[in-house]
């Protein structure tokens, strides 16, 4: 299923599966969807996550510490997409996990999922021959990063490759909320334009209503994470589909189409 | 595990399309943010390889300043204790600051400098390659930030206060089980936000193109060195060498001339910990180890992790040795069978510190010790006309408080040297 940004801008929320647990993971995603999400990216939680800042690290260690697995992520991916089949839903992985299953087989498992896409945090252009073959092959959107150091000649490879939409980077380092929005990102969303018609996310760093009202003014859509990660970490489990829900509304509120 | 049981993410991919790659290991996977940073280092690193200049200063320091050429030294009583093959230890200990790390740190210092970086940034395990960080920027008055695992800055208590005397910062990483692998995650994380002013010097020959290739041929003088020793030496080359490898940069550094001398076999040691199960070591290719080809920290290689991709966690007596990852081109070697891996335990390297101290007067780091037990156990296996060489990677100081606690050092006469 393509995905689409109906909402200016659209949303795009990172849930890190298994934290706390995979079936609240699954009820977030779905309150999230409810509330204005139009694409949800599941992150599996890996042992080395080193592109994320402490709140991530942090979730990430709890979720690999109850056990969960890149193939517990494709179970509730399947339960999501069967809940809500007009939404978008990305897979967000660190390498490892899915080199250890295989990558044929993880694009076939990921496509029988009900997946859109993919994002792989350390996979760079160059290396993604094989990737990029097993995304045709099941017809998913593989998503790269573009980064504010990528020189022209990288962006445009990146927006070459990617489907669906391409996610830029606001800030040169890792995820995590922060204050303002870094001056970084409008100058690189505007340099990716050149390239590509495809929506351009923006992530790393936004966690406020007025953020995404910021980025509506030159992006496609917003990716929040860090703050949403964080909202889960202090939140009991019982009521975080909830919180995360209004949450969502409350990002939501205050942009057009709401 | 069967053959086909081992994921390549290369298969599809032109080996040759991509650079850094040792048959189909190695290779660069990183955030993007880093891409730019890498490019502009290998092409740096390009440019300095092709300049005589850059070559004369670094062979002027390592001879003046960091004392090179290291011994290649006959360990005369030690094989005679043993009774078998000639040992010959390179002594890489001898070198500043204690360990054949300065050998890289000074290289990837100077390229430093020639791209204007200003801002220096190290992981460090067992504190050696901090300490020869440290020293080099102390050298060249460049800000210096080492991340070390807290376990092992209480491991490594005095190279921490080297560290800190010399003026380097260190911070502590507590994530993880708080050794090297953290170290690693955490130094990257300060570059993908520091990248624009910040220069990494990585400190083993592992992470993503160029770095493997950049750190081997650094230490390439240690087998450049040692082959022209033992020619004077012996009139010919050595039957075998052993080194310990960690990460693999002093392994590498002491194989490479050897690689296309198909008679000199090549021996790398190792952490066997204190068990075989996954957690309990460092031996990435050990048999049912839990070693499988995957991607950690930049680089496709042999990786201890669970089934479902998870890297594991590691334990060795040695905190250079204790990472869950090895260099590629040493998976390169592993799987050609250029090279064979074995390993020695907490207790055999312990014992072959008592052994190489008594017998010769040598207190080895804790990581080349693991180097010395392979040869107590080869050494009398290979006749008496055989060679055998040692790399003795780097000198025991830091590692005299693990060693007391361990070796029961209250009652000397009671602890019994056994080969
Ligand atoms: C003395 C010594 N030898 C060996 C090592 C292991 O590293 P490598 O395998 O890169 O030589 C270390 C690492 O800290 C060390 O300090």
């Amino acid at each position: 299923m393509p995905i689409t940004f109906p909402n200016k801008p659209g949303l795009v929320i990172y849930l890190t599966a298994g934290d706390p647990d995979l079936g609240t993971t699954r009820d977030m995603a779905i309150a999230a969807i409810d509330n204005g999400a139009d694409v949800i990216e599941l992150g599996v939680p890996f042992s080395d996550p080193l592109a994320d800042g402490p709140v991530i690290q942090r979730a990430s260690e709890r979720a690999v510490a109850k056990g969960t697995r890149l193939t517990d992520v494709l179970v509730i991916c399947k339960e999501i997409r069967a809940a809500r089949p007009q939404a978008g839903i990305i897979l967000f992985s660190y390498l490892n996990p899915v080199v250890r299953l295989g990558m044929a087989a993880f694009a076939t498992a990921a496509k029988d999922a009900g997946a859109d896409g993919v994002l792989l945090t350390d996979m760079i252009v160059e290396e993604a021959a094989e990737y990029l073959e097993a995304m045709r092959t099941n017809d998913l959107a593989p998503v790269f990063l573009a980064a504010p150091t990528s020189p022209d000649e990288r962006l445009k490879a990146i927006a070459e490759n990617s489907r669906g939409f391409v996610y830029a980077i606001s800030r040169v380092g890792i995820t995590g909320t922060q204050a303002e929005l870094a001056s970084d990102a409008e100058q690189l969303v505007k340099r990716l334009k050149q390239f590509t018609k495809l929506p351009i996310a923006l992530g790393f760093g936004i966690s406020t209503p007025a953020h995404v009202q910021t980025v509506a003014g030159f992006a496609d859509a917003a990716v929040i994470g860090s703050a949403i990660v964080g909202l889960v970490e202090k939140t009991a489990a019982a009521e975080a589909p909830r919180a995360v829900g209004d949450f969502v509304r409350s990002l939501r509120k205050g942009t057009t189409g709401a | 595990m069967s053959s086909t049981a081992i994921p390549t993410i290369t298969s599809a991919a032109p080996v040759s399309a991509t650079p850094g790659r040792f048959g189909i290991y190695g290779g660069r996977y990183v955030p993007e943010t880093l891409m730019a940073a890498l490019l502009e280092l290998d092409h740096a690193y390009e440019l300095a390889q092709a300049d005589a200049a850059f070559h004369a200063e670094l062979d002027g320091l390592l001879k003046d300043y960091v004392g090179r050429p290291t011994p290649l030294y006959f360990a005369k009583r030690l094989t005679e204790t043993l009774g078998g093959a000639k040992i010959y230890l390179k002594r890489e200990d001898l070198l500043h600051t204690g360990a054949h790390k300065i050998n890289n740190a000074l290289g990837q210092a100077l390229l430093a400098r020639r791209m204007g970086k200003q801002r220096i940034i190290a992981e460090t395990g067992a504190g050696q390659h901090g300490v020869a960080t440290a020293t080099v920027c102390a050298l060249f008055g460049l800000e210096c930030v080492v991340y070390m695992g807290e376990e092992d800055m209480r491991r490594q208590e005095l190279n921490v206060f080297r560290m800190r005397l010399l003026g380097a910062e260190v911070r502590g990483v507590a994530s993880g089980s708080a050794t090297l692998k953290d170290a690693i995650n955490e130094a990257m994380r300060d570059w993908v936000t520091n990248v624009r002013t910040t220069f990494y010097i990585l400190g083993s020959a592992l992470g993503s193109h160029p770095y493997p290739t950049m750190v081997r041929d650094f230490h390439r003088v240690i087998s450049k060195e040692s082959k022209r020793q033992i020619l004077e030496h012996e009139g010919r080359l050595p039957d075998a060498i052993v080194a310990c490898v960690g990460g693999g940069s002093n392994a590498i550094g002491a194989f490479y001339e050897y690689i296309p001398e198909p008679n000199v076999a090549l021996i790398g040691v190792e952490a066997g910990g204190r068990g075989t199960a996954l957690g309990e070591h460092a031996a990435r290719f050990q048999k049912n180890g839990g070693g499988i080809p995957g991607v950690l920290q930049g680089t496709y290689s042999y990786v201890l992790q669970d089934d479902a991709g998870q890297v594991a966690t590691t334990h060795s007596v040695s905190a250079g040795l204790d990472y869950a990852s090895v260099g590629p081109e040493h998976a390169m070697l592993h799987d050609s069978g250029r090279a064979t891996y074995t390993s020695a335990t907490d207790a055999e390297a312990l014992n072959a510190v008592s052994v190489l101290s008594r017998t010769e007067g040598i207190i080895p780091a804790l990581e080349s010790a693991h180097a010395v037990a392979e040869a107590l156990k080869l050494a009398p296996k290979m006749g008496k006309d055989k060679i055998l060489m040692v790399n003795v990677s780097g000198r025991g100081d830091k590692d005299i408080g693990i060693m007391t606690r361990e070796m029961n050092l209250s009652g000397a006469a009671a602890q019994k040297v056994s080969a």
